[in-house]
């Protein structure tokens, strides 16, 4: 079973039925698989804040959602983890491209790495680092305590994981 | 008129509607006016009232009417194009604009100069857009609500603020009666 297939199966497992993107590279995969399921609402958002107000209402609505989007959005979702995610207790998995980590080949790329696990530690965000895809075995308990506690919860997936880009 | 008279105008027909209301002064004056559980006040995350009104709307059946400020929508523009292409006839988007910050002080917007909202949410792709002074704006609404299609409304009112008190209600207390009404 290929890792994309595996991570959306659990999705889909633990009742996630609306899901929001904001692409990445390494997870071009992941929504290509989502896209395949009809049980899963797919809505692109242009912006993670905007993706975290779908997924908000979606949970409200009855919905459980997910988000996925990359390592970046962190420095773009302070304000809303903080002043709805979280002060309204609602659960949200964060499926978290990690990018400037081992294998990232654009230097860029490591400067909002450099910050990544430090502003979830600030937050008070669970957060879970899959490293090499036999991490991905955690994921069904990952989405099971996110929904058992209503938070957030950050789940960070590096380059290595997703097998690196080429050479690198 | 301003946002607060257009908020007592509409109010008898947003009380059996489920409603996500703006943050700051839109939320604290309909809570006065007619404090509903069918109402989520939003207490913080300046632009997201659209967003969330409209994942709620994708995800039930229920008729869903978000109640955003020209100031909010300007400051979350992507919510338009994402309303346009995944269109849910249960969702209304009441933009109340009167062309200013007005929880801040009525700093003035764009969307009180050069900018037209309306068009704008055209431009994206929005496909029931209406522009109504404040007056009109009870019916524009009673018709977007009885009209079963996905609609836009951009109400143009004045500036200017009431006093009210602010909402302290437990935001999870807010929440979760909201939910319930949500499913009764
Ligand atoms: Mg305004």
């Amino acid at each position: 079973m290929s890792i994309n297939t595996k991570i959306v199966d659990d999705l889909v497992a633990n009742d996630i039925s609306f899901v929001t993107t904001v692409p990445c590279k390494q997870l071009a995969g992941v929504i290509d698989e989502i896209d395949t399921r009809p049980g899963v609402l797919h809505v692109p958002s242009n912006k993670e804040d905007e993706g975290m107000g779908l997924c908000a209402g979606a949970w409200m609505g009855g919905k459980r959602p997910a988000i996925i989007m990359q390592n970046t959005a962190i420095g773009v979702t302070i304000n809303t983890l903080a002043t709805l995610i979280q002060y309204y207790r609602m659960p949200l998995p964060m499926l978290i491209s990690y990018r400037g980590e081992l294998r990232e080949p654009v230097a860029c790329q490591v400067e909002m790495a450099l910050h990544t696990k430090a502003l979830l530690a600030q937050m008070n965000i669970p957060t879970y680092h899959f490293h090499k895809q036999s991490d991905a075995q955690e994921l069904d308990m990952i989405l099971k305590y996110t929904f058992m506690c209503n938070k957030p919860v950050a789940i960070l997936t590096d380059a290595n994981f997703w097998g690196g880009y080429g050479d690198q | 008129m301003i946002r607060s008279d257009i908020l007592k105008d509409i109010a008898p027909i947003l009380r059996d509607q489920l409603v996500v209301c703006n943050i700051g002064l839109p939320s604290q004056e309909l809570h006065m006016i007619d404090d509903q559980p069918t109402n989520f006040y939003m207490l913080g995350t300046m632009g997201l009232s659209s967003s969330i009104g409209f994942g709620l709307a994708l995800a039930q059946d229920k008729k869903v009417i978000s109640i955003d400020g020209d100031g909010s929508v300007l400051t979350n523009f992507g919510t338009l194009p994402t309303i346009a292409n995944n269109v849910a006839d249960n969702f209304i988007l009441l933009i109340i604009d009167n062309g200013s910050y007005g929880s801040t002080g009525d700093q003035p917007t764009y969307a009180g100069k050069r900018t037209s909202l309306a068009a704008v949410a055209r431009a994206c792709g929005c496909e029931n857009v209406v522009e109504v002074p404040a007056a009109d704006t009870k019916d524009a609404l009673q018709a977007a609500i009885d009209g079963d299609k996905m609609t836009i409304i951009v109400s143009k009112c004045e500036s200017g603020n009431i006093k009210v008190p602010v909402i302290t209600m437990d935001p999870v207390v807010i929440r979760d009666r909201f939910m319930k009404a949500v499913q009764a």
